[in-house]
């Protein structure tokens, strides 16, 4: 088991006819993902490395059962590229893109949550069930295949954390990019229930960052709900308040979003927080330690 | 993106916000001019930085000098846009460093009955834009937060429908505000959340916002910001941005598709990603030392990117040290190892430099590094390359 995607996962790629759609439906296809289509409107008919391009995510899904997509469109055409595979019954949407205006997330947010879709990102790294299915920009060659849900709302720092969670002789279930922007598809408390539910996953590593109240709100979910270790490091205890820290959701703004608040609330939660970067390994190890002595 | 008070109340006046009689001035003589086409008796004189608490922010050149001012004559007006003009205001707001007066803005006085605060944001926890009034006008709502959050009220709003009237009835009743007033507050409030949503802004606040004499809302200050990531579709907006008041180093990386926050510090650091160059700011700080920066080159950097990285962070004369932190997935180590050995050849490296490398192509990477005849400190991970940078400078 995982959590939203496995080895049966079929995906396309909207935008595959792109530089970077082209470049990472190959990079997932080596992985060994199911790619089996891709969607760039007026190229339909043609093929990328034999993977037929249809006009529409309706057209592909009713060709090759797709249940996932990557999207690699361009800003301005994201949300209207994430609707459209929602409108197509499309059960799992990773939209890579990053720079979408976040009144155009306010008003496809609305749409997701009436949906039966889930959609990770945009401005994400994408998602991994190592071993099984990539979808996204992730190097597949740092992940192993085993026991920890890995969530952040940063990319590299992902891969800071399953580098050393495989260094420390833990892999990952499932990996997930959640996103940098002030509104995205999924958060931390949307993956928490599907972890916990998770045979597989037996810890969760949560990767926040400033800006917002998600990871207050996920401490507080944590605290009711979740009954297996959990372990978080929050990145930007030296970012200064007004500045976007690279991330358009990562910003320190009227005060609020201190990465302080942030450790204080999930320590209150009985979460581990690692106090270093260095230390997100450790943290999860003293986090499994913790609760099996309990 | 921030923009100017006048350029704020440009955009209010065209939408049909209420704003007062007001002109521009860039020299002495045109706020006299400005006062006396006004035919107020009294107008205000308020300079114009992207920065608040200007009205308690003074000058570097004259500590008497305020940053907002009344005056009741051409001759009053041209003396305070002279103290003001082309000199550096500091508020609590601009760092000491303060910013420099170009423009001040000339408006005529008004009859102030009372004082409140607008303000519209996104709310991220409910995903949408929300709408927030306070009866404490004129004061800073972050402290009103803290001390009387049940003096703040709020309405959430839907960018299709926009702020309903029974919204604006609800914040009427709370406020305070009745009678007549209750149109007048309708039209402004509707006017401002269908501003905030077709101007894609990120923040809209006036503070204060005045209820006259004569029972209208006015909108005595204006303070907006955009979505960066909303410019493509303003193109009237992006027009407004005024490059003196960003620093020219974040200018100049964003020119290289680079994204960089100059800091107080002296370890320059190098970063693949957002969140990891927020950790690596984060543990320079937990070994001692302070970050002179952060900068993400992002996961498609090229050599030439890296190259231009490198010089903006040793045109810092502060820097002492330089620390490269890289996990390649998209970004190749190799990449930023001949990134290393360009911008060593063409700018030196005078200040110890650190390279923690991992990830795609980084054995690659490491050779490059190795072959160069660049003297670098190797590390092998965050924590070995954190000890590393800050023993380098001592900290």
């Amino acid at each position: 088991m995982s959590i939203l995607i496995n080895k049966d996962t079929k995906v396309i790629c909207q935008g595959i006819t792109g530089g970077a759609g082209t470049f990472h439906t190959r990079g997932c296809r080596d992985y060994g993902t199911q790619m089996v289509g891709g969607v760039t409107p007026g190229k339909g008919g043609q093929d990328v490395d034999g993977i037929p391009v249809f006009d529409t995510v309706k057209e592909a899904v009713q060709a090759t059962s797709a249940n996932a997509t990557m999207i690699f469109v361009p800003a301005p055409f994201t949300a209207d590229a994430i609707l459209e595979a929602v409108d197509a019954g499309i059960h799992t949407i990773a939209a890579i893109t990053e720079g979408v205006p976040v009144l155009d997330m306010v008003r496809v947010y609305e749409v997701i949550r009436e949906s039966g879709s889930t959609l990770i990102g945009p401005n994400c790294p994408g998602l991994i069930t190592p071993g099984e299915c990539k979808i996204g920009i992730m190097p597949g060659y740092i992940h192993t295949p085993g026991t920890v849900g890995i969530m952040s709302r940063s990319g590299t720092l992902t891969y800071e954390a399953v580098w050393q969670t495989s260094n420390v002789g833990l892999g990952q279930s499932t990996c997930v990019g959640l996103g940098g922007d002030p509104i995205v598809g999924t958060s931390f408390i949307d993956l928490f229930k599907l972890y916990e539910e998770d045979p597989q996953t037996e810890a969760i590593m949560m990767i926040g960052e400033i800006g917002g109240t998600a990871e207050e709100e996920a401490a507080a979910y944590v605290a009711d709900h979740v009954t297996k270790p959990v372990a978080a490091f929050i990145a930007g205890r030296t970012a200064p308040p007004g500045k976007r820290m690279g991330h358009a959701g990562a910003i320190i703004s009227g005060g609020k979003g201190t990465a302080a608040e942030k450790v204080k609330a999930l320590e209150a939660a009985g979460i581990e927080v690692a106090e270093s970067p260095a230390d997100m390994g450790t943290a999860l190890q003293r986090a499994i330690a913790k609760i099996s002595t309990e | 993106m921030k923009i100017h008070e006048f350029q704020a109340k440009e955009l209010f006046d065209k939408a049909g916000v209420a704003v007062l009689q007001h002109r521009v001035a860039t020299s002495p003589e045109q706020a006299a001019d400005a006062f006396v086409d006004l035919g107020a008796p009294v107008a205000v004189v308020k300079a114009q930085i992207h920065a608040g608490g200007r009205g308690k922010g003074t000058t570097i050149e004259n500590p008497d000098q305020h940053g907002v001012q009344l005056v009741k004559s051409a001759e009053e007006a041209r003396a305070v846009a002279t103290n003001l003009l082309g000199n550096t205001l500091v508020t609590i707001q601009t760092g000491p460093e303060g910013k420099v007066v170009n423009q001040v803005l000339i408006e005529e006085g008004c009859n102030i009955a009372r004082e409140l605060y607008l303000g519209i944001v996104l709310d991220r926890a409910r995903k949408m834009p929300v709408l927030m009034c306070s009866t404490e006008g004129g004061m800073d709502i972050e402290t009103v937060a803290e001390e009387t959050p049940e003096l703040i009220f709020k309405e959430h709003f839907d960018p299709h429908f926009g702020l309903q009237g029974f919204q604006v009835r609800k914040l009427c009743s709370e406020l305070g505000i009745t009678g007549a007033s209750i149109r007048s507050a309708d039209k402004f409030m509707r006017t401002l959340c269908n501003l905030y949503v077709e101007l894609d802004c990120s923040l809209a606040e006036i503070n204060p916002l005045v209820v006259t004499g004569e029972g209208e809302l006015v909108a005595l200050d204006a303070k907006i910001s955009f979505d960066s990531n909303a410019m493509y579709r303003q193109n009237a907006i992006a027009e407004y941005r005024d490059l003196s008041e960003e620093e020219p180093t974040e200018i100049r990386a964003g020119e290289a598709g680079l994204s960089y926050i100059k800091l107080d510090g002296n370890i320059a650091c190098l970063v693949n990603g957002a969140g990891l160059a927020m950790s690596t700011m984060d543990i320079i700080k937990l070994h001692g030392g302070e970050p002179a920066n952060f900068l993400d080159v992002g996961g498609g950097a090229d050599k030439s990117q890296v190259t231009e990285a490198f010089r903006i962070l040793l045109s810092d004369p502060n820097v002492k040290a330089v620390l490269v932190n890289i996990f390649g997935g998209i970004a190749r180590c190799s990449t930023i190892a001949e990134a290393i050995v360009a911008a060593s050849k063409e700018v030196g490296f005078e200040v110890p430099l650190v390279v923690r490398l991992e990830g795609t192509e980084v054995e690659e990477g490491r050779r490059i590094l190795e072959e160069s005849d660049v003297e670098i400190i190797t590390a092998t991970d965050l924590t070995d390359a954190a000890t590393k940078v800050c023993a380098a400078i001592g900290a």
